[in-house]
């Protein structure tokens, strides 16, 4: 165990203080959340910064294609248990990001990584992880992230090269068991959710992959369903002492549960017991500002992230408990992806009968979808207008990334 | 099953299915349904065998593995070739274009035969092609510019069986000149988006093909709105 991280070299020292002080500056001038500047000055002095700030600290590193800023909240609350953990915050997840974040408190004997999927390679080469938490992997923004099977074969390379670290991973997604399959040191999580619709076939030797119920295997190689260790059933977990624990989440849908129990399974692997690990993770309740409620001119409006197909598939099911109406809000800026054509793997049709606006900068693109997915709407391009124009009551408000972000920052600007 | 149902094969969605060109089949299948005309969607989906008396196949993008398999597949049931010699509607997009040529050549220097459909070979090109595409349709073939998005290494050559779709005004397409190929009555385009949401005029000459009647012209303001918006941005 470690107690304390190890003393950084001048070089290093040197460029984290000027990074905070840039962060410092960025925040006070108004020019961002200084989530990144910092990062970015630090590693320009020093390339190294990044594995020098890790020496001596116990890391996590969490990756996947959905889930992975509110699984690293909850791991880093859990990790809470055994000391200090540095984390990013806010979906600054690639190196700049965790430079930043370790920065800020160079004492934390812990640190808790969300890394954005093409940087895990670097990442973990560069921090030496204690744990390594796959969650889920899907297509998403196919222009800048690249295809899935790319992205399955690099995190494979990865993992398997790693020494003394735990894997964790989610067997009921076949690209995720496929990562991690020959890693040495695996902790298999059923997490009962996964997108199928690019898993057809083996990402291994290509022959069609079969399901029977949550169990499925390789027609054509040994790649299977792994028997898992930890197991996610209705509202509760069961841990590989067979001891069933109720979640009793806070944040709403089956994925969260799944998010959950992801995070409980590394939490324990980092050294948390497992009802510890449930009993923090349970009060995450607002994650950069998704699932907050805001209220204006009589309507409550609860602001869900969903940015590629698999996230607003899930979440069309959140919000299907509730005829409420949706205000549906696309952008196609570079971190969104400038290609739209994933609206059309994404079942609108779920949302026929109800109110709906169509918002954003690409609200237009979203009401030709829901044209043919013929669902009634409206396009109003600016989301709080489009928020005023619905009936006073609930309003389920879905965005993706800088919908997401943009709208949140002036939600909070005006309370 | 009705003998005047139209029937839109979707073929193989679970591999060539990664850019949304689902919505082509969505779009062939609407505007038929709301102009009176009875249309199905058919999945074909791998592993099983692809049936010849469809009335159109829609053919989507896919990786580069899928794009291996999908070829494979559609080589050992050639349901969709026996198709083609019985004037069924064809689109093709992006791996479309690259499997019915007759061979595609990839990074690894790998040529890979292709199903011989259009008069064509393709082979990767130095960078990933990414963005935006205008093209105007060759020979008249439909109305209004042609509007995509295309992400794509390979590049495409077409012989004399096959003509240009559309020549390109912006971004890449085949070659940097033009753009897709149609032979006889399949269409190929690298262009995704989907490309027939994007473009109702190339959806309802598909659908006149199928139907052989003309299709009166259908108003949707939110579809003439994109075209204008996304003509605009890549201008």
């Amino acid at each position: 165990m470690n107690d304390s991280p190890a003393r950084l070299p001048l070089r290093t020292a040197a460029a984290v203080k000027l990074g905070n002080l840039s962060s410092t500056l960025s925040q006070k001038m108004g020019l961002g959340a200084g989530g990144m500047i910092g990062g970015r000055v630090a590693l320009k002095l020093d390339p190294q910064a990044l594995n020098r700030l890790t020496q001596g600290r116990k890391v996590a590193v969490v990756t996947g294609t959905n889930g992975k800023t509110t699984s690293t909240m909850m791991l880093a609350r859990a990790v809470g248990a055994l000391g200090e953990v540095a984390t990013n915050h806010s979906g600054a997840n690639m190196p700049d990001g965790h430079v930043t974040a370790l920065s800020k408190q160079p004492d934390a004997p812990y640190a808790v990584l969300e890394c954005d999927e093409g940087y895990f390679p670097a990442v973990a080469g560069a921090s030496n992880p204690a744990v390594a938490m796959i969650l889920n992997l899907s297509r998403d923004q196919l222009d800048r992230v690249g295809e899935v099977r790319t992205i399955e074969r690099s995190l494979r390379d990865t993992v398997t090269a790693l020494q003394n670290c735990t894997i964790v991973a989610n067997c009921d997604d076949v690209m995720v068991t496929s990562a991690a399959w020959n890693a040495a040191n695996v902790v298999w999580v059923a997490t009962g959710t996964g997108w199928h619709h690019d898993s057809a076939s083996c990402p291994r030797c290509g022959n069609p992959i079969r399901w029977q119920g949550e169990h499925w295997h390789c027609t054509g190689c040994d790649l299977a369903r792994p028997h898992p260790n930890w197991i996610t059933t209705d509202e509760a977990m069961i841990t590989p002492e067979h001891q069933k624990l109720e979640l009793r989440l806070t944040l709403p849908g089956k994925f969260n549960q799944a998010n959950a129990v992801m995070a409980s399974a590394a939490a324990h692997a980092m050294g948390v017991p497992a009802e510890e690990a449930v009993r923090r993770l349970r009060g995450v309740s607002n994650v950069s500002g998704r699932y907050r409620t805001i209220h204006r001119n009589g309507r409550s409006a609860r602001l869900l992230l969903s940015k590629n197909p698999a996230g607003w598939s899930e979440t069309l099911t959140v919000v299907k408990e509730a005829n409420h109406p949706a205000v549906l809000v696309i952008n196609a800026q570079e971190a969104d992806g400038r290609d739209l054509s994933w609206l059309w793997d994404v079942p609108f049709e779920r949302l026929q009968g109800r109110r709906v606006i169509a918002s954003g900068e690409r609200a237009t693109d979203l009401a030709v979808r829901l044209t043919y997915a013929e669902v009634e709407h409206t396009i109003v391009p600016d989301p709080l207008k489009a928020i005023d124009q619905m009936p006073q009551g609930a309003v389920e408000v879905i965005a993706n990334y800088t919908a997401f972000r943009d709208l949140n920052a002036r939600a909070a600007a005006d309370e | 099953m009705s003998e005047s149902t139209i029937q839109i094969a979707l073929v193989l969605p679970d591999l060539l299915g990664t850019y949304g060109d689902f919505g082509n089949a969505v779009v062939l299948q609407k505007r038929m349904a709301w102009r009176g005309i009875k249309a199905e969607i058919v999945p074909i989906n791998y592993g099983e065998p692809v049936p010849d008396s469809c009335d159109i196949y829609v053919v989507g993008g896919g990786e580069d593995t899928a794009q291996t398999l999908a070829v494979k597949h559609l080589r050992e049931h050639p349901g969709l070739q026996r198709a083609v010699t019985k004037n069924a509607v064809v689109l093709g997009v992006c791996a479309g274009i690259q499997i019915f040529g007759e061979s595609f050549t990839r990074a690894d220097n790998i040529t890979h035969p292709g199903m011989g459909l259009i008069d064509s070979t393709s082979h990767a090109g130095g960078s990933r092609a990414i963005g935006e595409v205008l093209a105007e349709p060759a020979n008249g073939l439909f109305e209004g510019v042609l509007t995509g998005f295309e992400n794509h290494q390979g590049r495409t050559v077409l012989g004399p069986s096959a003509r240009p779709l559309a020549h390109v005004k912006v971004g890449t397409g085949n070659d940097g000149s033009v753009e897709g190929a149609v032979q006889g009555r399949i269409v190929c385009t690298y262009l995704h988006g989907p490309v027939l949401p994007r473009n109702p005029q190339l959806a309802d000459m598909l659908i006149e093909w199928a139907t052989g009647t003309k299709v009166a012209p259908l108003d949707l303001p939110a579809v003439t709105a994109m075209r204008a918006e996304r003509v605009r941005a890549a201008s």
